[in-house]
């Protein structure tokens, strides 16, 4: 069994929700994350709050907010177990940010940190 | 009281004052010396009373009888070790100070000291279970076998394995410090919890000594919270999970002995006094900023409570399932979420989801998995029934099984 993050990114992150949409998606989201933890498969994560956030550049300079050119964003993740990466993406399919057009949820395979990566 | 009443029952709650006390005093590495004056004391007992009369104060004559017993030995010790011994150390001196402290703040104390001491992972959860039983409630090697429906001799066999360990690893008998306490009381609060539950989930058809092992379990929880320093919100959690949880337990058995299944319990039979003590505690827990299991549970233990079946009450359990399972995985919990799920966002989702739980081991699997679909798949269902029928051990298990398979 591999470790696996699952990193969802929104296409617009600049996009603002209504108070009544954020909590339908809150549940959806704690029913998805709740169905892999029945399966004993889930690891950690974690929401990335869009509030206060920072971007440095490569000249060293900062900028408010992840939003500037680069409209897409990441807003949070979740690890999982799982037997093989077509697995992972099995419960990426789940995840209720996919509802937005244009957003990905993107399964990357976790270094073991055993000397093999 | 009758007297033949009278002891067993100052047995129940003087003996293990003695014991921590003692204990406190002499050290683990006497621990058995702590155990021996303590019954010595109560053989004292039985053996005066029925001639003498029961003393005034039944009480303080135990705690006389044990401090003079204490005293003799320590004279002893002393008198033995001044002959033997070439010299008697001057640091022991404080040790062979004679008085024994036997005041309701020092017996208090001292079993909270003796708690921190047992609930120690250098012996098994068992053992700790066992130990407490013996020290902190008072059990006799008896009752012990029997509340784990082993022998005595295996009983006796565990409990000075452990005592020894202890002594190997020189345990101490004191609070943890400030910064220590979080994580130490998590350990005395899983001993509490496994005692806890030996009483309510055993098999053991004694209702009287399951029971006993419940308000075992609460009366130490509850002093925890008694102390200023062990008051902490996950202690709270756990003893209002163990009043939701204890105020069905007269419902949830047969005169058999045997489980009724929720659905079927009598709710007139619910405690509604330890309901509210429930309420209480579990507000008090909701001071800190750590959300332990024990909140989660004590919390879906709240709603198990309330027997009319919202669309609330299910959302709730659903989300603190949840949460449950993303600290802590069971089957157990994972087979209840998807109970729940099919409660509030309906059986399709959670057939769903019940389809890859993977436990294929477990009757309650497949009783659940017939339970979501009937109505649904009648066909589908009675398979998952009759594959429960034939995974389920106990015949109450049976028959409730075959009820579901009759309605169907």
């Amino acid at each position: 069994m591999d470790e696996f993050i699952l990193i969802f990114r929104h296409e617009d992150g600049t996009k603002v929700a209504s108070p009544e949409q954020i909590q339908i998606w809150m549940k959806q989201t704690m029913d998805w994350i709740g169905g892999i933890a029945s399966q004993n498969k889930f690891v950690g994560g974690n929401g990335l709050l869009f509030d206060d956030a920072r971007v440095v550049h490569h000249n060293k300079m900062v900028t408010n907010g992840p939003f500037g050119e680069i409209k897409e964003t990441i807003g949070g993740y979740i690890m999982v177990k799982a037997e093989s990466a077509d697995e992972a993406a099995e419960f990426a399919k789940g995840c209720p940010v996919l509802q937005g057009e244009g957003n990905t949820v993107e399964v990357r395979k976790l270094a073991k940190r055993d000397g093999t990566h | 009281m009758e007297q033949q009443e009278l002891l067993p029952h100052l047995f129940r709650q003087e003996y293990r004052k003695i014991v921590a006390v003692l204990c406190r005093r002499f050290g683990f590495a006497q621990v058995e010396i702590a155990e021996d004056i303590a019954s010595d004391t109560f053989v004292t007992a039985a053996q005066t009373w029925p001639m003498n009369g029961i003393p005034q104060n039944p009480v303080a004559w135990l705690y006389n009888v044990a401090k003079n017993k204490t005293k003799n030995y320590l004279q002893r010790e002393l008198v033995f070790e001044g002959k033997v011994a070439v010299e008697v150390k001057e640091n022991s001196l404080e040790l062979y100070e004679f008085e024994i402290d036997l005041s309701p703040q020092n017996i208090n104390d001292s079993q909270l000291l003796m708690m921190f001491a047992i609930c120690n992972p250098v012996i098994s959860p068992e053992a700790q279970v066992g130990l407490s039983l013996r020290i902190l409630c008072g059990f006799g090697i008896d009752e012990i076998a029997d509340a784990f429906l082993v022998n005595k001799e295996t009983i006796n066999k565990r409990l000075f394995r452990a005592r020894e360990k202890l002594r190997e690893h020189q345990i101490k008998i004191e609070l943890p410090t400030q910064s220590e306490i979080d994580e130490r009381l998590e350990m005395v609060l899983t001993t509490i919890y496994l005692l806890f539950n030996e009483g309510y989930y055993s098999s053991n058809k004694n209702q009287i000594i399951r029971k006993e092992l419940c308000l075992e379990a609460m009366r130490l929880c509850y002093m925890l919270i008694e102390n200023e320093s062990t008051n902490k919100p996950p202690a709270n959690a756990l003893l209002a999970l163990m009043c939701f949880h204890t105020s069905r337990i007269d419902a949830r058995l047969n005169r058999n002995g045997e489980i009724i299944l929720y659905d079927e319990q009598d709710s007139s039979l619910w405690n509604a006094e330890l309901i509210s003590r429930g309420g209480y505690f579990l507000n008090c827990s909701t001071t800190g900023d750590v959300l332990s299991k024990y909140h989660l549970e004590a919390s879906i233990a709240f709603w198990n409570t309330q027997q009319a079946d919202t669309k609330e009450k299910w959302e709730n359990i659903l989300q603190l399932y949840n949460g449950l399972l993303q600290i802590e995985y069971s089957p157990v919990a994972a087979l209840n979420r998807t109970y729940a799920l099919s409660k509030a966002n309906g059986k399709p989702e959670a057939i769903a989801v019940a389809e890859k739980l993977n436990l294929t081991d477990n009757h309650f699997y497949f009783a659940l998995l017939g339970e979501l679909y009937r109505g649904i798949d009648n066909t589908k269902a009675k398979q998952n029934f009759q594959q429960a029928l034939a995974l389920a051990r106990t015949s109450p298990e049976k028959q409730a099984i075959q009820r579901k398979l009759n309605n169907l």
